[in-house]
């Protein structure tokens, strides 16, 4: 029987036996029973008979063999996991199967004896019952009842066994009850047309099914046709089983409360792992040599405010001494508003100005707009960009303390005293003298104050009574007048005139009898000297006829064209200056007593551009293109040499007492030399809007006078002190115009009247002015 | 004889500056790391007096910095910080390239993080200093605060920008701070006056910015960091000094009204905790709840002569200010949605005024439109519906034209569809000599308490007021012209008679009754004096007459410009009356 049994379902043949030996023995018991063949059958022990199995039954109990392969460890076929998965299951829902197990008692008890139908009947309601329960053990119970059921219930009826039922086709019967009795076929002679009826008549034809087993036609209930249709149709045959049921989970985190095994804890659970131990020194060597960090604690200080300046202490205060604060950025004004007045808007050309301008040069980097409300005022594009410009300013530029000048520039303006009260100077223009018609290049005053004489370039040298502007005289040259002097000697009355290369002296005779007398006298002197100097350079002559009438009584004769001449304080010598660059005959000092003439130096020095004879002592000025040189005719040596710091001088004046020079030049400068202080300009003066022609000192006033292309004469008041430690003051009194400037030029010469106030102008436009 | 020969660039300022490579080298940073370093310690280049001395002989173009600067940074910890952070990003690289995700996860743990307190309290000894230098970190706070949370910057940043710019505000209410405002084609500019220090900030308006390409987001972002620490414990000490709690909170009143009624529309309280804080309508809670403040008087000092003017003079500012201070107090102001809100709130509440707005512009409002109380309605479109009797319905410039002038303008040029007056910087202080506005002389005469001529009533005589002022004008320049006549006659007469004296010689002699010359003394003395003044420029120095030069073509060009500026404006002027009476 047991043999037979068992070569069914496994499970199906030893659970009978199980249950009636320990009705109470929990399912997952059996379930590890299962386990046990499982591994029994791995580990070949498949061949051993049914005693052994019943008595690895009777071990069970102890579970000895069970906790060597615990779930946990175990790995076989898929099916093995399930069940597995099962017992598990169980075991979580241990409380539910102390009721399970009753239920199936029940179920075998009760149902023994009954048919097929009402088994299937109570199969329902027990799962109807179990349904709480999880699917999986419900599906487990199914088996469990199916098995043990069945294969009692149709040996009830028939002991054949299984097998084919062809076998027992001729025979009359189809095998045999328990008692040993055959089991006879019914009488069935159905033939077709009783087949037919049957189907015609027999509403429950379609549902008749012949049983093989016992011979007999068996009705299908409703269930039974439904379970059919539902397996037809590939369904799960219980009509209530949810496919869908939510999964439970069978490892959870949740822990235990029993233990999945009841196994007692390796030894090696108790000792600490030598591999750990290792991994873990590890780890402390590495955080003790810090290279790995302990996880850093959330700080959560950073982000919070405090009170940061609760103490100020000043040491840190004198360090940022240096710091300079960056300067804030500058407010905005009218035009930047987004409804500025009218005027701040921009016109077309401004605009279009404003465009073609280079960003950096433009005065505001924007256009002003104006918006007839507040909402059409649209977002400004280069909003990011100036802040990130203003960014960079603040890292990027260098930074210095300008200090603004925040001058009043009144107070720039150097306090001089008041011209008013260094009068008298000359302030109005008061005569003009015409009749010249062309440049005049030279003027000068008789030393008595009474004649003006000027020469000009239309070749004739005119003489005028100072105080009515009327000409007196002319005399004709015949040539351009470069200079002229008076004699300064109040005793004679002689002028010398530069025109060419000759130097005239001209006897006017517009003074008492006396005097003209003297200068006769004078002219006619040094006849007997004459033989002396034949070999010189000059040639000196006297004039006859018509020159004679004139007024003209000598004539020296130069190699070279002479620019100028001017006379020695006493009146007896004369020098004349012949600008050359090759030559070291630039500059001729003739006596007019002795008619000789010597050149002083054997050397070229540059360009001689004028010289001058000091007032008292025995001193010569040269004025060269940059500088001027002092020269001792007793001692025959220079004394100084003063730099006069511009380019090209162009004229010179000694001041009466002799220690002062100022040179005028033609890059518009003035320079006054203290020749006590230093061969540099005590004070350079830059009046002049264009190049400086004449310059000139008062014999008796502290005042002097210069003229330039710009057609302004300029009255300074220099006070010369007597005390040597106090400096000349220099205050330029009065602006004189009144020349017209013609063809670039504009003041050509410029001389003082020897006792007035008064400044002589000649200029460019062929006139000639007095000023007073 | 002689010792060493002495080696150029050894001593002197070659030595006192060092190139910006070599700092950085000195400092073993990348550039960027000393470019964040250079900004957060506020460490910036030097021009050297003698740029070829100490570039060592060659003229390239170098950026300097002084060598003390960068011996200083030498110590700076967050030097170390840099270090360590590089150092990290290397480690994480590796990392990530093994795929080590645990070590990746343990290295981000430990991602470094520095602190800028102690910077900020180096660079800012006293609380005044870093006060003073508020004014870029709020710009750049209110431009980040602006920002869509996209990428240019980290969100939180952004958030705390926010969050920053929204606690200044209330401070600004708080302390009735604010003293101008000025709307300009950038944004809006205001300026508070906070312990003494007078801080100007710009607020761009809001719309979303074109983000150009060409702006290092790197540099502002530093900079914003920096910004936003000093920020906070500005705000920290200010709420402080006015007894407000830090972490600011509503007023408990405030609070449980808000509450009622936007429950339902935020999500989280802690989310619209600073909403509703930068909806800037209720007022703070306070450590120590105070009813009033008590107004501190100015001690009388007994004084004498010319400081009792000054003090009047100061009192009657006080006064003023005081008056400023409580411009809005008792209107009632409804804000329509097309107006920015926040701006015209901000306004309305730092002067005392009560505002609302529609419930689904921002959460805060406090009482709807329909609230009979309500004295003036800001609106900016051309014209509105409903319209309720009892309030005025004006444009928004008004508030901000009120407040720069320091008193209630009439509203009649402010309603609705009417051209706007020109709106002034108040920013502008014009020095005699400059060019003044029209407007702004108006203003100033409302503020003296004249009563403006009603315009529309008397539009034609205002005209004809006009016209007699031009004609004023003109005969005042007609008087200037014929002074200028008069010189030019006697110039003339004078060359007249010169040509008669010089020709006279031949010609006849005649001698003619001369006129007696009037001379103006006044005029002479004039002249005499421009005269000297002439005479004694000529004998200026070199340098001080450059710049005497220099300063007189700037005080030139300056009158020019204001001349210039009237010009355009009579000649709109003009343009305007003629268009209106080709009109009629």
């Amino acid at each position: 029987m047991e043999e037979s049994s068992s070569s069914g379902t496994r499970s199906g043949a030893q659970r009978p036996k199980m249950k009636e030996k320990e009705p109470e023995k929990s399912v997952k018991k059996r379930n590890k029973e299962e386990e046990e063949e499982e591994e029994e059958e791995i580990f070949d022990f498949t061949k051993k008979s049914q005693e052994e199995d019943e008595d690895e039954e009777d071990e069970d109990a102890s579970d000895s063999e069970d906790s060597v392969f615990s779930g946990l460890e175990d790995s076989g076929s898929d099916e093995d996991e399930e069940e597995e998965e099962l017992s598990d299951d169980e075991d979580e829902e241990e409380v539910d199967l102390r009721v399970e197990p009753r239920h199936t008692q029940q179920v075998e008890t009760g149902t023994v004896k009954k048919t097929e139908k009402e088994e299937e009947e109570k199969k329902k309601e027990k799962t109807e019952t179990d349904e709480v329960e999880g699917g999986a053990t419900e599906e487990a119970k199914r088996e469990d009842e199916y098995v043990h059921d069945s294969s009692d219930e149709e040996d009830i009826r028939n002991t054949v066994g299984n097998v084919p039922m062809e076998w027992y086709r001729d025979f009359p019967h189809i095998g045999y009850n328990l008692d040993g009795k055959k089991i006879y076929k019914p009488i069935r002679n159905k033939d077709e047309l009783d087949d037919f009826l049957d189907k015609m008549e027999n509403p429950d034809y379609w549902r008749t099914v012949p049983d093989k087993q016992t011979g007999s036609d068996v009705v299908l209930s409703d269930e039974q046709v439904q379970l059919v249709n539902r397996l037809q149709r590939g369904q799960f045959g219980d009509a209530n089983f949810n496919e869908y049921e939510p999964q439970v989970e069978f490892f959870s985190r949740d822990v235990m409360l029993h233990p999945v095994t009841n196994r007692p804890a390796d030894k090696r659970s108790f000792i600490p792992s030598l591999i750990e131990k290792e991994k873990v020194s590890k780890l402390v060597h590495a955080i003790k040599m810090g290279w790995i960090k302990p996880r850093r604690v959330e700080d959560d200080s950073r982000g919070r405010y405090y009170d940061l300046w609760a103490n100020e202490d000043s040491s840190i205060l004198a360090r940022h001494k240096m710091h300079l604060p960056a300067p804030k950025i500058p407010l905005p004004g009218h035009q930047e508003s987004y409804n500025p007045p009218p005027e701040y808007l921009f016109t077309d050309e401004e605009r279009a100005m404003w465009e073609q301008q280079d960003p950096c040069d433009r005065k505001l980097p924007f256009v002003p707009r104006k918006f007839s409300s507040l909402r059409q005022v649209p977002a400004f594009s280069r909003f990011i960009h100036e802040r990130f410009e203003r960014c960079l300013d603040l890292y990027l530029c260098p930074r210095q303390r300008k200090m603004r000048v925040n001058v009043n520039p009144e107070d720039l303006i150097p306090k001089l005293p008041k011209p008013k009260d260094l009068q008298p100077f000359p302030t109005t223009q008061s005569l003009v003298y015409r009749g010249h018609s062309g440049l005049v290049r030279s003027i000068s005053v008789s030393p008595s104050g009474q004649w003006l004489a000027s020469g000009s370039d239309d070749g004739s040298v005119r003489f005028w009574e100072v105080c009515s502007s009327r000409c007196l005289r002319t005399v004709q040259v015949g040539g351009a007048v470069k200079s002229l002097a008076w004699n300064p000697n109040l005793s004679v009355c002689l002028l010398a005139v530069a025109l060419d290369s000759v130097v005239l002296v001209l006897s006017p005779s517009l003074a008492d009898r006396q005097v003209v007398l003297s200068s006769e006298r004078l002219l006619s002197a040094p006849q007997e000297a004459e033989p002396n100097e034949g070999a010189g350079p000059v040639t000196w002559s006297e004039t006859e006829g018509e020159e004679l009438t004139q007024g003209i009584r000598l004539k020296i004769q130069h190699p070279k064209a002479v620019q100028q001449v001017t006379w020695h304080a006493k009146g007896d010598y004369l020098a004349s200056v012949m600008p050359d660059h090759s030559s070291h005959m630039q500059v001729l000092i003739h006596q007019l007593s002795r008619r000789r003439s010597q050149n002083p130096f054997r050397k070229n020095k540059g360009l001689v551009q004028c010289v001058s004879f000091h007032p008292v002592r025995p001193y010569f000025f040269v004025g060269t293109q940059r500088s001027v040189r002092i020269y001792n005719l007793v001692k025959q040596e220079m004394t100084k040499k003063l730099q006069a710091n511009s380019k090209w001088i162009s004229s010179m004046a000694v001041h009466p007492g002799g220690d002062h020079v100022i040179c005028g030049s033609y890059d518009c400068r003035l320079s006054w030399f203290d020749l006590d202080l230093s061969t540099k300009p005590y004070k350079m003066l830059r009046h002049h809007k264009k190049a400086v022609r004449g310059v000139a000192y008062h014999r008796l006033y502290p005042l002097f006078a210069s003229a330039s292309d710009d057609g302004a004469v300029i009255v300074c008041h220099g006070t010369v002190y007597n005390d040597l430690l106090q400096n000349p003051l220099l205050v330029p009194v009065k602006v004189l115009r009144g020349h017209d400037i013609t063809a670039d030029l504009g003041v050509l010469d410029v001389t003082f009247h020897p006792t007035q106030p008064w400044v002589f102008s000649s200029g460019a436009d062929a006139t000639v002015r007095l000023f007073t | 004889m002689g010792g060493l020969q002495k080696k150029k660039y050894e001593r002197g300022s070659a030595t006192n500056y060092i190139t910006r490579n070599k700092a950085r080298k000195k400092l073993s940073l990348s550039l960027p790391d000393f470019r964040r370093l250079c900004i957060l310690k506020g460490i910036y280049p030097h021009e050297p007096k003698h740029k070829k001395k100490v570039n060592k002989g060659s003229t390239a173009p170098r950026t300097f910095y002084l060598l003390k600067d960068i011996r200083f940074l030498l110590h700076e910890p967050i030097v170390g910080k840099f270090r360590e952070y590089k150092v990290f990003v290397r480690k994480l690289k590796k990392a990530y390239g093994k795929t080590e995700w645990s070590s990746v996860e343990r290295l981000k743990e430990n991602k470094p993080v520095y602190k800028l307190d102690h910077i900020i309290k180096e660079r800012y000894p006293s609380f005044i200093d870093a006060l003073r230098d508020i004014d870029d970190a709020l710009c750049m706070c209110f431009l980040f605060s602006t920002f869509a949370r996209t990428g240019k910057c980290h969100v939180q940043t952004i958030q705390l920008c926010r969050r920053l710019t929204v606690e200044w505000m209330n401070y600004v209410i708080a302390s009735r701070a604010l003293k101008k405002v000025f709307i300009s084609i950038k944004g809006i500019y205001y300026q508070a006056e906070a312990m003494g220090q007078l801080i100007t900030w710009l607020v761009p308006y809001q719309f979303s910015h074109d983000h150009p390409t060409d702006v290092d987001y790197r540099v502002m972002a530093t900079f914003t960091e920096f910004y936003t620490t000093l920020l906070g414990f500005i705000n920290f000490r200010l709420y402080h000094s006015l007894n407000l709690l830090y972490p600011p909170k509503l007023d408990v009143k405030a609070e449980s009204e808000l509450k009622e009624e936007n429950d339902d529309d935020y999500a989280m309280n802690s989310e619209s905790y600073l909403e509703k804080l930068s909806a800037l309508s209720a007022s703070l809670a306070r450590v120590v709840s105070t009813a009033e403040e008590e107004e501190a008087e100015l001690d009388q000092f007994p004084v004498e002569g010319e400081d009792m003017a000054n003090m009047e003079a100061r009192e009657r500012e006080q006064k003023q200010e005081e008056a400023q201070k409580k411009l809005f107090e008792g209107l009632k102001f409804f804000l329509n949605r097309e107006v920015p809100r926040e701006s015209l709130a901000f306004l309305i509440r730092c002067f005392g005024g009560e505002v609302s707005w529609d419930k689904s512009v921002c959460i805060g409002s406090t009482y709807e439109v329909t609230d009979e109380t309500i004295t003036h309605q800001i609106v900016d479109r051309p014209n509105i519906d409903k319209q309720y009797i009892n309030r005025y319905y004006i444009q928004p410039q008004w508030v901000y034209d009120c407040v720069n002038a320091k008193i209630i303008l009439p509203v009649e040029d402010y309603f609705l569809g009417v051209t706007l007056p020109p709106h002034l910087s108040p920013f502008v202080e014009e020095k005699d000599g400059d060019y003044v506005p029209p407007e702004k002389l108006k203003i100033m005469a409302l503020q003296r308490g004249e009563k403006p001529a009603h315009e529309q009533e008397d539009e034609e005589e205002e005209e004809d007021d006009d016209e007699e002022e031009e004609e004023e004008e003109e005969e005042e320049e007609e008087d200037n012209e014929e002074g200028e006549d008069d010189e030019e006659a006697e110039e003339k007469n004078l060359k007249k008679m010169e040509e008669q004296r010089s020709q006279g010689k031949s010609l006849t002699v005649k001698v003619t009754a001369g006129k007696v010359k009037v001379e103006n003394p006044a005029r002479l003395e004039q002249e005499e004096k421009a005269e000297e003044k002439r005479l004694a420029i000529m004998m200026m120095k070199k340098k001080e007459k450059y710049l005497y030069d220099k300063i007189m073509f700037g005080k030139k060009r300056k009158v020019r410009e204001a001349n210039k500026l009237a010009a355009k404006r009579k000649a709109h002027d003009d343009a305007e009356k003629s268009k209106k009476k080709a009109r009629k």
